[in-house]
């Protein structure tokens, strides 16, 4: 198992470094310069290239890399070119919002697609699974901004119980703040529901397909028990997988339901930090999301190991 | 039964109570598409800062009014010399900025010597270069020297860019912005709002307003919803093509308003076969403005034939120069010897009338036989390409800077347009403040620009306004771009 855990940790850490040199040379070489934007059409060559000076852009590539990655190791994110505040600090905002969304949505999403797949893959071919596979795919189907609008014209304009959007902290109280991330963790977590469902069932239909699970019912065990105990589980690894992998998605991917509801969250921020070609935070936020993706990876490697007493034993 | 009254009672009142209290109501939400970098107008182009601030936080020695018109702010009168070349500010005394330090004579030098210094990052640094010195007269006096005369001083020094800020605040406005206005800065919530409340220190007449907040909206989809909550009040820039959800509801005001975003077709006027003035002409007379208009911006913005806002006072109607016209068009493209037509290229940056008008446009030119490849870029790449490099055949784009005519005379900027006669006008127009010479120079100017179909003219932005009803004082037109809320109220 200690073997396991290194040998992960050494491919968790050359990945980081190998995605430090991608993210900084992928900026670099994208067009557009960060003063230029700031200065606008009426400021001269002069004036920029001060600026660019003044923001350390003159400098060279490498002095600039290892700058940049030996503050990282230091924990060190840098300075935003455009906020002129550390880099961390704007993140640590983003993540107030980011990250309680991201877990609701998900904590939604696996709330509704486990029982959902559990009862399609225990009826399957009937009516009733018939009935929730075709709701499953209307949920991927269905674009999420339409449903996020949707959402708000019902429950916001029509029936005023939240907010139309935005975000009013955290310091404005628990109630109002969850109370404004409603909506989004709802927009959100319908189509991950839609796909973790689908995935549940497929995955439990195979298991339920297996020996072990007539064995299960032929020696007496009651339907309901075999369900839970012998096929749930060893249908958990697919599953987990792609929980792994939404969880990433929710973290930053959510630009759109951010956009719809106007949140302050971590997609917003990257997609503002490219537009105005404030490559630090850009590199920095980037990162980070490489190292979270890369723990929530590890996390999953090891939940197998939990619900596969083989994979403990294997090492 | 008794029970029943009372509590019937209560809530009768409670409900008195509360319109009363929706009546006297003295906070505001204004929704804005885009949020400031930062909160400094003396360091950043981005509109989005003078949204925010201009004229409620920042104040200068002149501002610019509603209509465009200079009017004083800080400097309370002015005197300028025979020659044109001194003017001297008498300033308002008793005014503290808001921070509690005083305002006098020193702010303004500090500010205009800052704004004009070797290593200063104002993005209007122009609007200085006349200066030759400042000189501090005595606490209420201020005596500008410059280096020659120059018509636009006065309006010049009423841009954001212009503001006057305090030696001990200067270094730290970019996060927490201290200046005279009727507004002080209370937070900023990155990525969702900004928050002004009123100060009461203020040496003119008070805000209306205790409270404001700008809310930052990013998608035109959502502002709709916002603005039907009642969760965000007013939309000084609404997105033209959300009018139609709203303009029929009683509870709002569609107000549609002038900018001075010259909205045009750059072409790049040395690169073959633009260089030829046939061609540019022939693209002038391919363009059908109605039809962009229709398709861009909603049907609303007005037709312009040169460069300079229909709201201007010195605007001369040229949109008759070229009238759509294909044949004519096509005759034009054979004289240049082009009658089997071209390929070229055009850009497009973010904004939906590029976008929009892009294809409309690239259409409308297929016609004529010029076949545009669309090329969509986006802001970062477009200033790189297109704006520094100069690498592109057309591109759309909204010169949205206050009277900027002058844009075509500068050396080296992106149309690569070269015509002295041109760059001896607005020479003239550099040093000549009478206001009927003044005229007679910016009309000479226009009609140049169009005898040389410099660019394809198109049509003057619109300022598409949505507020509640009840809502007055905001700004009908956008002669820069602010949201002044000095005047701003609501009625009962």
């Amino acid at each position: 198992m200690t073997a396991y855990l290194l040998k992960r940790l050494a491919i968790a850490l050359a990945t980081l470094l190998l995605a430090s040199m991608v993210v900084f040379a992928v900026l670099e070489i994208l067009p557009g310069d960060p003063a230029r934007l700031m200065l606008g059409m009426n400021a001269s060559a002069d004036q920029v290239e001060l600026l660019r000076n003044q923001m350390g852009l003159n400098a060279p590539l490498a002095w600039r890399y290892l700058h940049w990655a030996g503050g990282l190791l230091s924990l060190d994110f840098g300075r935003s070119y455009t906020y002129s505040v550390p880099v961390i600090d704007l993140v640590r905002e983003r993540l107030a919002v980011s990250l309680p969304l991201a877990l609701i949505a998900l904590a939604l999403s696996t709330i509704i697609a486990i029982p959902v797949g559990l009862f399609s893959a225990s009826r399957r071919g009937r009516a009733g699974d018939t009935i929730s596979m075709g709701a499953a795919q209307l949920g991927v189907a269905v674009p999420n901004f339409w449903f996020a609008l949707m959402l708000i014209y019902v429950f916001a304009v029509w029936l005023r119980l939240v907010p139309a959007g935005g975000f009013p902290g955290w310091s404005a109280g628990i109630g109002p703040a969850l109370k404004s991330l409603l909506l989004p963790a709802v927009a959100l977590a319908l189509p991950q529901a839609a796909i973790l469902a689908r995935v549940t069932r497929s995955a439990l239909i195979e298991v339920l397909n297996e020996d072990y699970i007539r064995t299960a019912r032929a020696k007496g065990l009651p339907y309901r028990t075999v369900l839970w105990r012998h096929a749930l589980r060893n249908a958990m690894i697919p599953v987990l997988t792609i929980l792994g992998l939404q969880f990433a998605f929710l973290l930053a991917g959510t630009i759109i339901i951010e956009n719809v509801f106007y949140l302050p969250g971590l997609g917003r921020l990257v997609f503002q930090a490219i537009t105005q070609r404030d490559l630090i935070v850009v590199e920095s936020v980037v990162m980070l999301l490489v190292a979270a993706v890369i723990a929530v990876n590890l996390l999953v490697d090891l939940s197998y190991a939990v619900v596969d007493p083989r994979l403990r034993s294997r090492q | 039964m008794k029970l029943w009254k009372t509590i019937l009672a209560a809530a009768m009142l409670s409900l008195a109570a509360s319109t009363s209290a929706f009546a006297a109501r003295t906070d505001l939400v204004i929704g804005i598409p885009l949020e400031p970098p930062h909160l400094d107008p003396t360091a950043g182009a981005a509109a989005a800062i003078d949204e925010v601030l201009y004229a409620n936080v920042f104040e200068g020695l002149t501002r610019i009014g509603p209509n465009g018109e200079v009017l004083p702010d800080l400097a309370e009168s002015w005197t300028i010399s025979d020659d044109g070349k001194v003017y001297t500010f008498k300033l308002h005394t008793g005014v503290k900025f808001h921070d509690s330090t005083d305002f006098n004579a020193d702010d303004v030098k500090f500010s205009l010597d800052r704004a004009r210094a070797d290593n200063s990052v104002n993005a209007q640094k122009g609007l200085f270069a006349a200066i030759d010195k400042v000189d501090v007269v005595d606490p209420a006096t201020v005596k500008v020297t410059l280096k020659n005369p120059q018509g636009s001083f006065l309006y010049n020094m009423g841009w954001g860019d212009a503001v006057i800020v305090a030696p001990e605040s200067a270094e730290t406005n970019k996060e927490k912005p201290i200046g005279t206005g009727p507004f002080k800065f209370q937070s900023w919530a990155k990525g969702s709002s900004i928050t002004l409340v009123k100060s009461d220190t203020y040496w003119g007449t008070p805000a209306s307003l205790d409270k404001a907040e700008f809310r930052i909206v990013p998608d035109a989809a959502a502002a709709v919803p916002a603005l039907l909550s009642g969760d965000i009040q007013a939309f000084p820039f609404f997105d033209p093509d959300s009018v139609a959800q709203v303009k029929d509801d009683p509870r709002f005001k569609v107000v549609i308003g002038s900018t001075e975003g010259e909205t045009i077709l750059s072409i790049n006027n040395k690169k073959p076969p633009f260089d030829k003035l046939q061609v540019r002409q022939a693209i002038s007379y391919a363009l059908d403005r109605k039809a962009i208009i229709d398709g861009a911006s909603a049907g609303l913005g007005q037709p312009i034939g040169s460069h300079m806002s229909p709201a201007n006072k010195d605007y001369v109607d040229l949109t008759g120069r070229y009238p759509h016209d294909v044949a004519k068009a096509k005759e034009l493209l054979k004289e240049a010897g082009l009658e089997k037509g071209f390929k070229a290229t055009l850009k497009l940056p973010p904004p939906g009338y590029a976008r929009l008008g892009g294809e409309i446009i690239a259409s409308q030119l297929r016609d004529v036989g010029i076949d545009l490849e669309i090329i969509p870029v986006e802001w970062a790449q477009w200033l790189d390409q297109v704006f520094t490099k100069k690498d592109y055949d057309l591109t759309i784009v909204s010169h949205t800077e206050p009277n900027d005519i002058d844009i075509y005379s500068r050396k080296d900027y992106y149309f690569n347009y070269d015509n002295p006669a041109f760059d001896k006008v607005i020479a003239d127009l550099g040093v000549t403040s009478d206001e009927a010479k003044r005229k007679e120079l910016l009309g000479q100017a226009q009609k140049i620009l169009a005898d040389d179909a410099v660019v394809g003219f198109l049509y003057e932005l619109p300022k598409v306004g949505v507020w509640d009803a009840k809502l007055q004082g905001l700004w009908e037109n956008a002669p820069i771009q602010a949201n002044d809320l000095t005047k701003v109220k609501w009625s009962d």
